[in-house]
């Protein structure tokens, strides 16, 4: 079921799956934060970044940056539009949505038969709820007769939004 | 009012040019706001001022590495549910009580709640969904992720 795009799994170093647990809820707000990472954890600055660097080149970390509340900022309207896509044409739907500029996550996930007949998933953000209905409808352009059917489901709460949260002791 | 602090930070420039900069990503060097400081002409302890400003509003959610636990091991998966409106507050709280789950939405649909599970190990997936289907007596519906496009998420203001 893998994809060319997935790569095999990494095997996270001691110090790696600590500094994971350290930074799971924020970088330390600090001029220096690998140093203070460093300090909490008894090693080198340097030892800190090299581990980072070699996450972030294996993709354990995507990158290192803001997550901003999309409501509060004025992306008050998400919706999850949710395709079904001919299986044949799937991969290739998927990287004609993701290369389209109008979804942030684009995903391949099971359908479930008549109850739910969707496989190819992709968040759609806007500022208006038109907004979000215009990018719809191109996606729905773009995609032609390898699309039969789709929907979208708006968010109405944010119920819990937080980071990652692994338990205290892993592995 | 909240909003009237949201709409206040975002008519600041620095504030909008930092959220759409640091939404990128920072280089990992033992003074990552240094060069951002040098490119937006301000100082690291201002641009550490305003995220801490950022983060304490509620205007940002988190500021550090996005993991992809996948690439560790782990596990994310796409839950739905359809809970009775007359329970949905007391669902809310059994699911939002696991550690596991990362973010919670609720949609217009009829399979009107979505959460994301992050498991340190794929075979923890089944287990948590199990424990959360007799806790809440809702049919918990899987959607794991089979293959990924890739794109970056990144909301300009």
């Amino acid at each position: 079921m893998c994809s060319s795009i997935c790569r095999s799994e990494s095997v996270l170093s001691p110090l790696m799956q600590r500094l994971m647990q350290l930074t799971q809820q924020g970088l330390p707000l600090h001029e220096k934060p690998y140093l203070q990472l460093a300090r909490q954890l008894g090693v080198s600055e340097q030892e800190v970044l090299d581990s980072l660097q070699q996450m972030q080149d294996s993709g354990v970390i995507r990158r290192i940056a803001l997550v901003p509340n999309h409501y509060a900022i004025g992306y008050r309207f998400n919706g999850m539009s949710v395709w079904e896509i001919d299986p044949q044409q799937l991969s290739a739907a998927g990287a004609r949505l993701a290369a389209s500029g109008y979804v942030s996550h684009c995903y391949q996930r099971p359908a479930k038969g008549e109850q739910w007949p969707y496989n190819l998933f992709a968040m759609v953000h806007g500022t208006s709820r038109e907004q979000v209905e215009e990018l719809v409808s191109r996606i729905r352009t773009l995609l032609g007769d390898s699309c039969h059917r789709h929907d979208v489901l708006y968010s109405s709460q944010i119920l819990k939004k937080t980071g990652l949260r692994l338990a205290g002791t892993s592995q | 009012m909240v909003t009237e602090t949201y709409q206040t930070l975002l008519s600041d420039e620095l504030n909008r040019a930092l959220i759409n900069r640091l939404q990128q990503g920072l280089p990992v060097c033992s003074e990552p706001f240094q060069q951002l400081a040098e490119e937006l002409q301000t100082t690291p302890a201002v641009i550490l001022e305003r995220i801490t400003q950022f983060l304490d509003c509620g205007l940002a959610t988190r500021f550090g590495p996005m993991f992809q636990i996948e690439r560790a091991g782990g596990a994310f998966t796409l839950v739905a549910t359809h809970v009775d409106e007359h329970r949905f507050d007391e669902v809310a709280a059994i699911v939002n009580a696991r550690h596991e789950v990362a973010h919670n939405y609720r949609r217009e649909h009829w399979l009107n709640m979505w959460f994301v599970l992050a498991c340190e190990q794929p075979q923890q997936v089944a287990c948590v969904l199990d424990e959360l289907e007799k806790a809440s007596g809702c049919e918990m519906l899987n959607f794991p992720k089979e293959q990924e496009f890739y794109v970056q998420l990144y909301l300009p203001v």
